[in-house]
């Protein structure tokens, strides 16, 4: 278990009473209580955020950049998600959300969801690509991919080529401020706003590209508490133009298949349900699916944890929002100048992350999997968590492992006590000969 | 060599997947991966989804031993009548229930014969049939 990859998902040792919670409710196992707190293996992690939601101590902590950090620039410009316009109940109209970042420090805004009109672009020619395989899996949610990196490490070639709408917005915004403004580009922040915690890795440790356009992500939780209290305050600029409805649609679960306009498209929500659908298509079944869009988060991105409105309410909220926008489809909106004069595809591989494996060697890898077979029969199967290992199989694995002994199990224990115990009656009857 | 096996009830559609799952899951961990991985779960998967459809029920084994993964599967009857048949793309006897799930394409045999770089399948009628497929780690029967 050592620290090596920077995880926006990190724990606050001070609050944590080491119970079994996130433990068992972790879609990766990747959480382990030791010595009476919660650590995360970085290896196995992947941002969801599945753990920040089901903490009752509020232990677990996305670690986003402050507002603060917007000061290291004299231009900047913020990158609002999608999904941060589901989080205003009675905000009147998109325009309104977007001037109203312009009053907590920032010079400029940039729509994410004109990144995603622009990514829907490009995935719709990558979807005509008869030598892509079928179906292809969306990029967008960052901890789909690495659960796919560690999970289902033969679905990778599936997984789309385009970079996430966040990284194409970052790429369009700076370039866009820096040729009306002549300012460098190098003298403009840009600033994502973030639903979840898998972004902000995204940003630090980048999935498909060497280095982010982005400078610094924000909570959109942080965002809320300024932007609430003046949001009503605000007179929008009217003639701004706003994303097309399919690009702000991207916040919801299914917004992605109906930007690209195909039919044969799935969106899964949630992480353990795609989980299972990737499942289906490593089968070979699913086999005339086109596209699967999968997001961690119940309800897609306005399900993220940094979010602060209620998912159903934020989904609702995006859907009127969407509905009073001018029916536009990406291809009116986007021309092909700007597909053709920027890079918006990844240009790294995803490799495979290979954490699961018990050796790098088969054939020790198969010797510890006999050990861990012995152990397990010896388990009580109770997947209680206990012994700080989320079911009695990783409990088995980790003692082979080297991380922990078989006493760790209280049952185990509890039995030997009792033999233990037995010996010594035994012992203090004996009677000198 | 590690081997484990498990056993696959007659028309028990609500646990019709653990077993290749599972066994899936496990070459993972032991670090199997690429075509061979891809090849098995899409074998392991046909030959689970035939007992459950087609079989009285039946067990499913896997082990890896050496230079290859055996996938084994035998079932206890009805066996096939005619297997050149059952061998022939787009020929089935799937019933109703199992077509109405989306199997029965008669895409079954063909598929793991396919996917697998030895098939071997031995049927006996009211007696049974084996399934036995061998793929050869680190490489074998490229897509």
């Amino acid at each position: 278990m050592v620290n090596k990859r920077f995880h926006s998902v990190t724990l606050d040792a001070s609050k944590c009473k080491g119970c079994t919670n996130c433990l068992t409710r972790c879609p990766m196992e990747a959480i382990r209580v030791r010595g009476g707190r919660a650590f995360i293996m970085d290896e196995r992690c992947v941002d969801c955020g599945e753990c920040i939601r089901t903490c009752s101590y509020h232990a677990k902590v996305a670690m986003t950049d402050d507002l603060g950090i917007i000061e290291n620039f004299e231009h900047r410009i913020a990158l609002p998600a999608p999904s941060l316009y589901g989080q205003f109940y009675h905000a009147k109209s998109i325009a309104v959300i977007i001037e109203v970042l312009k009053h907590i420090g920032f010079t400029d805004v940039f729509e994410v969801a004109k990144g995603a009109d622009i990514a829907t672009r490009m995935l719709q020619e990558e979807l005509k690509n008869p030598d892509r395989p079928k179906p292809l899996i969306s990029s967008a949610c960052p901890a789909i991919t690495r659960m796919i990196q560690i999970k289902f490490p033969t679905l990778l070639p599936n997984i789309v080529k385009v970079k996430q709408p966040m990284e194409v917005a970052a790429t369009m915004a700076r370039a866009e401020y820096s040729k009306k403004h002549s300012v460098p580009k190098d003298e403009i922040g840009v600033f994502f706003i973030t639903p979840c915690a898998a972004k902000v890795t995204a940003v630090r440790n980048p999935i498909g590209q060497e280095k982010s356009e982005v400078d610094g992500v924000i909570s959109m939780l942080d965002i809320y508490a300024c932007v609430f209290p003046i949001l009503n305050k605000i007179t929008p600029d009217e003639n701004i133009k706003i994303a097309t409805p399919y690009g702000v649609g991207w916040a919801n679960s299914g917004g992605e298949s109906r930007a690209t306009n195909i039919n044969k498209t799935m969106a899964v929500d949630g992480i353990e349900n795609v989980a299972n659908v990737l499942e289906e298509i490593e089968n070979g079944r699913l086999r005339d699916l086109d596209y699967l869009e999968g997001a961690a988060c119940p309800g897609g991105c306005v399900g993220g944890p940094l979010t602060y409105e209620n998912k159903y309410v934020a989904r609702n909220k995006v859907m009127q929002l969407v509905s009073e926008l001018p029916c536009e489809r990406p291809e009116e909106t986007v021309p092909c100048r700007v597909l053709n004069s920027y890079d918006f595809k990844m240009d790294t591989p995803i490799p495979e992350n290979c954490s699961m494996q018990l050796d790098e060697e088969v054939s020790t890898a198969i010797e510890k999997m006999e050990r861990i077979n012995d152990i397990l029969e010896s388990l009580p199967g109770y997947d209680c968590g206990s012994c700080g290992s989320p079911t009695c199989r990783s409990f088995a694995e980790d003692i082979v492992r080297g991380y922990c002994n078989i006493t760790d199990c209280i049952f185990i224990l509890r039995d030997r006590l009792k033999v233990m115990a037995q010996q010594m009656v035994d012992m203090s009857n004996t009677k000198r000969e | 060599m590690i081997a484990e096996s498990f056993s696959v009830e007659k028309g028990d559609y609500l646990r019709a997947g653990e077993a290749s799952t599972k066994m899936k899951n496990m070459l993972k961990k032991l670090g199997i991966g690429g075509s061979v991985l891809r090849r098995i779960s899409v074998a392991a998967y046909e030959v689970e989804m035939n007992l459950v459809i087609h079989s009285f029920g039946g067990t499913l084994s896997i082990n890896v031993d050496g230079d290859y993964i055996w996938l084994i599967s035998e079932d206890i009857g009805p066996g096939i009548p005619n297997i050149e048949n059952a061998m022939r793309e787009g020929y089935s006897t799937a019933d109703e229930v199992a077509q109405g799930m989306g199997f029965g394409a008669g895409m079954g045999i063909p598929n793991m014969k396919r996917n697998a770089d030895i098939f071997n399948i031995e049927s006996e009628l009211n007696k049974g049939t084996k399934i036995s497929m061998g793929f050869l780690l680190g490489g074998g029967n490229g897509e």
